[in-house]
């Protein structure tokens, strides 16, 4: 009788080594993990729009806000993390209401990843249509501490990627420029929900591997079925500022009209898609 | 046994991710109470807590008074702005600008149709004409804006009334783009905005997937709010001297319409655009002998402009012909020749934070022998060229809150240039305050910028925004 509990205690655990084995076996690849990751964080349905308010806090505790809504289309028909057939062109509309010298700006990016992103810039009071230079993806946002990069989403094959840990709620991926003269920092860590890919924490470290700037999640919205980030932040431990933002209004697949992202509305907001 | 292949994968784990040393981030609310450092099987599967998928993800909007659902949006600013010459003008103030102003900017959402109105208060130290004249914005009140926008099918957007105005690709160069500009407020120190004057017109604008039209109708001809003597001393031709207040430019408006139009698409990225225009000289260019009266003569201009990515940076180049159609021939001493306008133009991003950006911009008078031949003599003869080179920097600082700007004309024919530095200083989300010169150089005084050389002046301002 004892031998025969101990036999099934046993295959028991043999069993559950077998499971253990094979969740391990079925575990995504770094590959599959990053793309998942970048989809969640930048390509969740095909369109989408949220209200964001930023707010900068410098070393001496001085608050700055910024107040935008965004709206954002991918170029891929499709959702489908197949082949990475999510993954492409996206175009996105920034329309500025705070302060009040950015009010009714507009900041448009047709974004190739891989390539250089086109911008534009509409200043109302001139009513001019300004094409933007900017060859630097690593430069503040609206004088934030998120970078264009953070906000657009940065483009996977610029950087290696490695799975260094894993564990209950993570997977620790570390990430290592492709080219490290292009920018600041020697490779930067995500740890990256299991369940949803969301990107929890990022740190990035500077080419002393010392951590100087830190990008967190600090809340989650499963909105229309997609986990959302409403609220992040990131810091940056060298200058001591710090960027808040937070969103509201987030919904998806709204049906946004590709011309949205056209000179006809950089000139005349899309008031219906901006509410 | 088990606690032996735990501390074994602990152990290869530590071996192989030192990254993994650093303690990981706890979870953001609405993922999961599960933190890694618990033990496993407690947090292992964060779900998402119940509750929070019923969460009203409006329940954190922000929305305020700059809402676009708030049926009237008021936004605007004050400002104090104050100048004097670097230098003495006997025909001038010595005060350059001396104004306090108030612009209020209201938009109203209304089911077919958006208004909009831009009105600026002004209590002007230096002009001191208290009676307003809407058309060159003198007075104790500047319309910028009072007009309405509707769009009477899905491909046609109409704005209807005075508005401001702008297209082409120069950078403070400006060839098929005709509407008003007011070149006081330029010189002076003002708000870049300013050098855009407003116009009365009908805008129409029809899209396609083939190619784009705006049709401009300005019903009564809008002049620039050129530089007079008022403001700005010029050179005067007829008494071959620097003059100010002493001699102020009287006109003689023309009675008429203009139209502009503008064919455009973007390729790719690149935006391309066909442009005419038919009306008058902007500024004065032409002078009636019997009546000693400034006129603006007949002017149609036809041109193109090209914009897109080049190199690292955004290529523009933009053409255009003036025909002044009241002397086609050149032979008319008293009224602008026709020309040929064309410039090139560069931006980059240079390192971080700071973009350069260089312009070449030519006037090639026609009919240049006949202009010579009927110049009345001892007069300043014109080039055939005119060239031009503009460059503009811009470096921002303190988490671009410090914003340092030079930008500088300089024409190696006229032996003239502009400089206009600036710095910017964004003290917090209302204030912000500037400093900031109009520089003019020139060998003689009579060239574009060299007449301007009593001008020099030195400005600042305060605003605030809300």
């Amino acid at each position: 009788m004892k031998k025969t509990v101990q036999n099934r205690l046993a295959s028991l655990f043999l069993a559950a080594g077998l499971l253990a084995s094979s969740v391990a076996f079925s575990a995504p690849s770094v590959d599959e993990i990053v793309n998942k990751t970048n989809f969640v964080a930048y390509y969740q349905g095909q369109d989408g729009k949220a209200k964001v308010k930023m707010t900068i806090t410098d070393e001496q505790g001085r608050d700055r806000t910024r107040q935008f809504t965004i709206l954002r289309t991918d170029e891929p028909q499709t959702d489908s993390l197949e082949n990475n057939d999510y993954k492409g062109d996206q175009k996105m509309y920034v329309y500025f209401n705070r302060p009040a010298d950015v009010n009714k700006m507009v900041f448009m990016v047709w974004k190739h990843p891989g390539g250089s992103d086109d911008r534009w810039l509409y200043l109302p009071a001139l009513d001019l249509v300004k094409r933007i230079a900017a060859t630097d993806k690593r430069t503040s946002f609206v004088g934030s501490d998120f970078y264009y990069e953070d906000v657009s989403g940065r483009n996977l094959e610029d950087d290696n990627h490695e799975l260094v840990s894993t564990d209950d709620n993570y997977y620790v991926i570390k990430n290592t420029p492709v080219n490290p003269d292009s920018v600041e920092f020697s490779y930067y860590t995500m740890y990256i929900h299991k369940e949803t890919f969301l990107p929890i924490q990022t740190e990035y470290y500077d080419k002393n591997g010392a951590l100087y700037r830190t990008n967190k999640t600090l809340k989650v919205d499963t909105i229309e079925g997609f986990p959302t980030v409403t609220k992040s932040s990131m810091e940056n431990l060298k200058t001591k500022s710090k960027t808040v933002m937070e969103y509201s209004k987030v919904s998806y697949n709204l049906g946004l009209p590709e011309e949205i992202y056209t000179e006809r509305f950089l000139r005349k907001a899309p008031r219906k898609w901006l509410r | 046994m088990l606690r032996k292949s735990a501390l074994l994968t602990a152990l290869i784990a530590t071996q192989l991710a030192p990254l993994a040393q650093a303690a990981p981030p706890a979870l953001p609310s609405g993922i999961s109470t599960g933190s890694p450092s618990m033990p496993a099987g407690l947090g292992s599967k964060p779900t998402l807590p119940g509750g929070l998928t019923t969460q009203d993800p409006d329940s954190n909007d922000f929305s305020d008074s700059y809402d676009d659902e708030t049926p009237l949006s008021i936004s605007g600013f004050w400002e104090a702005r104050g100048g004097l010459r670097t230098q003495s003008d006997s025909n001038e103030r010595g005060t350059s600008i001396g104004e306090t102003r108030l612009q209020l900017e209201m938009q109203k959402e209304f089911e077919l149709f958006t208004a909009n109105l831009t009105t600026d208060l002004i209590y002007d130290t230096v002009d001191r004409q208290r009676h307003i004249d809407l058309e060159q914005g003198k007075g104790w009140l500047d319309l910028r804006e009072a007009n309405i926008e509707f769009s009477p099918a899905d491909f046609i957007d109409i704005k209807l009334g005075r508005q401001i105005l702008t297209w082409g690709t120069g950078d403070l160069l400006f060839i098929n783009d005709l509407f008003s500009k007011d070149w006081n407020s330029f010189f002076i120190g003002r708000d870049e905005e300013y050098l855009k004057a407003p116009s009365d017109a009908i805008k129409s604008s029809f899209f396609s997937s083939a190619v784009n039209v705006d049709l401009i109708i300005t019903p009564h001809f809008d002049a620039d709010r050129h530089i007079d003597g008022r403001r700005v001393s010029y050179f005067n031709p007829t008494l071959d001297a620097i003059s100010g207040q002493n001699t102020i430019i009287k006109t003689d408006q023309p009675h008429g319409s203009e139209v502009a139009v503008r064919l455009y698409q973007t390729f790719g990225t690149y935006e391309i655009a066909l442009y005419g225009y038919d009306g008058f000289w902007k500024s004065p260019a032409g002078f009636d002998m019997t009546s000693g009266l400034a006129t603006f003569p007949e002017l149609s201009v036809y041109g193109a402009s090209l914009r897109g990515p080049l190199s690292k940076g955004i290529g523009n180049i933009e053409i255009g012909y003036y025909d002044s159609k009241d002397d086609s021939s050149g032979k008319d001493p008293l009224i602008s020749n026709s020309e040929f306008r064309f410039l090139v133009g560069y931006e980059q991003e240079l390192i971080k934070d700071l973009t350069i950006s260089v312009q070449y911009y030519l006037e090639w008078l026609m009919d240049y022998d006949n202009y010579r031949n009927t110049l009345p003599p001892s007069s300043h003869e014109r080039d055939e060229y005119r060239h031009l080179l503009t460059t503009r920097l811009t470096l921002l600082t303190l988490n671009q809150n410090l914003r340092w700007s030079l930008f500088a004309y300089y024409s190696p024919s006229d032996g003239d240039a502009y400089l206009r530095p600036k710095v910017n200083y964004k003290i917090d989300d209302n204030w912000s305050a500037e400093v900031g010169g109009n520089f003019f150089l020139g060998e003689q005084t009579h060239t574009f910028f060299g007449q301007f050389r009593h001008n020099n002046n030195l400005f600042a301002a305060v605003r605030y925004g809300f």
